[in-house]
């Protein structure tokens, strides 16, 4: 179902003028409430006069994660604090948290994006949502919460942790879709057959998944192992949280909520906007906030841009998955290596568990890069020449794909991490 | 004779072979025999115990990879000789072994033996004096 016909399938210039008229009014409204973007554009000798369309966009300046922290906490929010109602933050793990404030209208525009991300993946009222992001300061559970609400479906706010307990629900009170990351759908699936429950016994046939990057490899191991059709939501936090792009029912490439989050492409070392279907890293300006603007966001995320009419009839520009972060990317005897690619290669195996941990160390001034991985159940073998054979094979595959030769370790069943939130799959140990 | 032995992935970290026997102990299983196989980052113990099931529900209760294996159980005198004897003849009829252990209690003695064709080897024994 398309939630709202008039601004999913737009007509390609009537969306350019809208988005024109209200990045006219987003440039107006920064350069008079923020000192931070003024001083920003008097650098560059721009005011809000010379912004005439949307194209004028790429005369902007740029706003990075590290402006959001230099201004922690309150640097970056244009309304005055009578008007914010809600405020997240970020973990903070590497300096300050960032933050990211709400006004009452910002709010409801998130919760319109999220409903369109619903209405794509096919949720009917009838339907119930299990929202198994985290609630709290992170934006996935509270996003999620009240897209639901507001599209009029069901939402059970089971959160992360007790995965068994959720599990009884899904099963007891009939549950049809659910929203969390890929690493914990996988985990669910994991769990289920742990406790001797078949997909057969639950209703769920949606998962609305995001919050980190997947691969299409393991899209096709959730659909299979939960019984679910799985769709990407993606978002960030700096821009809302989940609902800035979504999948419909094609999955391919997700639609971009773009009357409100103006997506460019640009190459992120030189900073020059790039075109339709060229890979770059992904910038957006919130044409609608009131609370936290940002003009030209700049989210580290590798993608592309696809501009071309959808057969699900939504005529707004598409994002192909995320290949990476432009700061994920790990350099390996001077050789790029993104952790999705080593994560492809090893979800295309039927031997191993779809959990995997990369370290990358330097021994002797050489990278070294070594790939734990837990052999599946019924692939074990008591004969270690099997065994090492199972290792030369996925090595050989990971050298095809990645061009470099990495360790492999077989570890034990259940030793490699379980995410209940965003997994993590890299541990890179350089002192560089 | 066939019977089943309880093979475990191990990873080579300090204590884990220990884990594995406490586990058995716990459970009152007793281990009749076994060896140790391993590779410089893994290695695979292989058990004969009193209790096949139980100790293999155990071990995959605790989340350890289990494996039942066939191998087959010869019993012979506790005499000098008689496993050279045994070793002569096989290799005679062409059977291979891919790995062997002994296996002894009051007043017995066997070998554990791990053939590449299982099937071919329990036929030959049959023939064995």
């Amino acid at each position: 179902m398309i939630w709202n016909i008039n601004k999913e399938t737009m007509d390609r210039e009537q969306m350019r003028v809208l988005q024109g008229k209200r990045l006219q009014k987003l440039v107006t409204y920064v350069y008079h409430n923020l000192p931070f973007y003024r001083n920003k554009m008097q650098e560059i000798g721009i005011t809000p006069a010379d912004i005439h369309g949307i194209d004028d966009i790429i005369n902007l300046p740029f706003t990075t994660k590290q402006d959001l922290r230099d201004n922690y906490p309150y640097g970056l929010v244009s309304a005055p604090h009578s008007q914010i109602v809600r405020i997240h933050a970020s973990s903070g793990t590497t300096g300050n948290p960032t933050i990211c404030a709400y006004t009452r209208h910002d709010l409801t525009v998130w919760q319109e994006s999220v409903s369109r991300c619903l209405g794509a993946f096919g949720l009917t009222r009838e339907d119930t949502m299990s929202v198994a992001y985290g609630y709290g300061l992170f934006t996935g559970g509270l996003g999620l919460h009240y897209g639901v609400e507001n599209y009029g479906a069901t939402v059970v706010p089971a959160s992360t942790g007790n995965t068994e307990k959720h599990i009884r629900l899904i099963r007891d009170l009939g549950i049809t879709a659910i929203a969390c990351t890929p690493s914990y759908a996988l985990y669910l699936s994991e769990t289920m057959r742990k406790m001797g429950i078949t997909r057969s016994e639950l209703k769920l046939h949606i998962a609305a998944l995001g919050a980190e990057p997947w691969t299409e490899n393991m899209r096709q191991e959730i659909q299979e192992q939960l019984g679910v059709k799985a769709y990407n939501i993606y978002g960030l936090s700096e821009i809302c949280g989940p609902g800035v792009s979504y999948e419909c029912e094609c999955q391919n490439g997700s639609h971009i909520v773009e009357d409100h989050f103006y997506p460019e492409i640009i190459n992120p070392i030189t900073c020059e906007p790039m075109g339709y279907g060229e890979k770059g890293e992904l910038v957006f300006t919130t044409l609608t906030k009131d609370g936290m603007p940002l003009l030209r966001y700049r989210t580290k995320d590798l993608t592309s841009l696809i501009n071309e009419p959808c057969p699900c009839g939504r005529t707004s520009v598409r994002m192909t998955p995320i290949m990476g972060r432009s700061d994920d990317m790990l350099i390996i005897r001077g050789i790029n290596v993104f952790p999705s690619q080593v994560e492809s290669v090893i979800l295309s195996m039927k031997e191993f568990e779809p959990y995997y941990m990369i370290t990358v160390d330097r021994v002797n001034n050489l990278d070294t890069i070594e790939v734990q991985v837990e052999v599946r159940d019924g692939y074990y073998s008591d004969d270690i020449n099997e065994m090492i054979c199972l290792k030369k094979k996925l090595q050989n595959h990971l050298k095809s794909v990645l061009s470099i030769k990495a360790e492999i370790k077989l570890v034990e069943p259940n030793s490699i991490e379980r995410a209940q939130g965003k997994a993590k799959h890299v541990n890179d140990k350089r002192k560089l | 004779m066939t019977i089943k032995q309880v093979s475990v992935f191990l990873e080579n970290k300090a204590g884990r072979t220990q884990q594995i026997a406490q586990l058995l102990a716990n459970k009152n299983i007793d281990i009749l025999a076994f060896s140790l196989a391993d590779s410089s980052e893994f290695g695979i113990l292989r058990l004969i115990v009193d209790d096949t099931e139980k100790a293999a529900q155990t071990l995959k209760d605790a989340g350890i990879a289990v494996i039942l294996t066939d191998v087959i159980r010869i019993d012979l005198p506790n005499k000098t000789g008689y496993l050279a004897h045994l070793l002569k003849y096989l290799q005679e009829n062409g059977i291979s072994i891919e790995y062997m252990y002994a296996l002894q209690g009051d007043g017995f003695c066997s070998t554990i033996i791990r053939p590449y064709h299982l099937e071919a080897c329990k036929d030959i024994l049959n023939n064995y004096k």
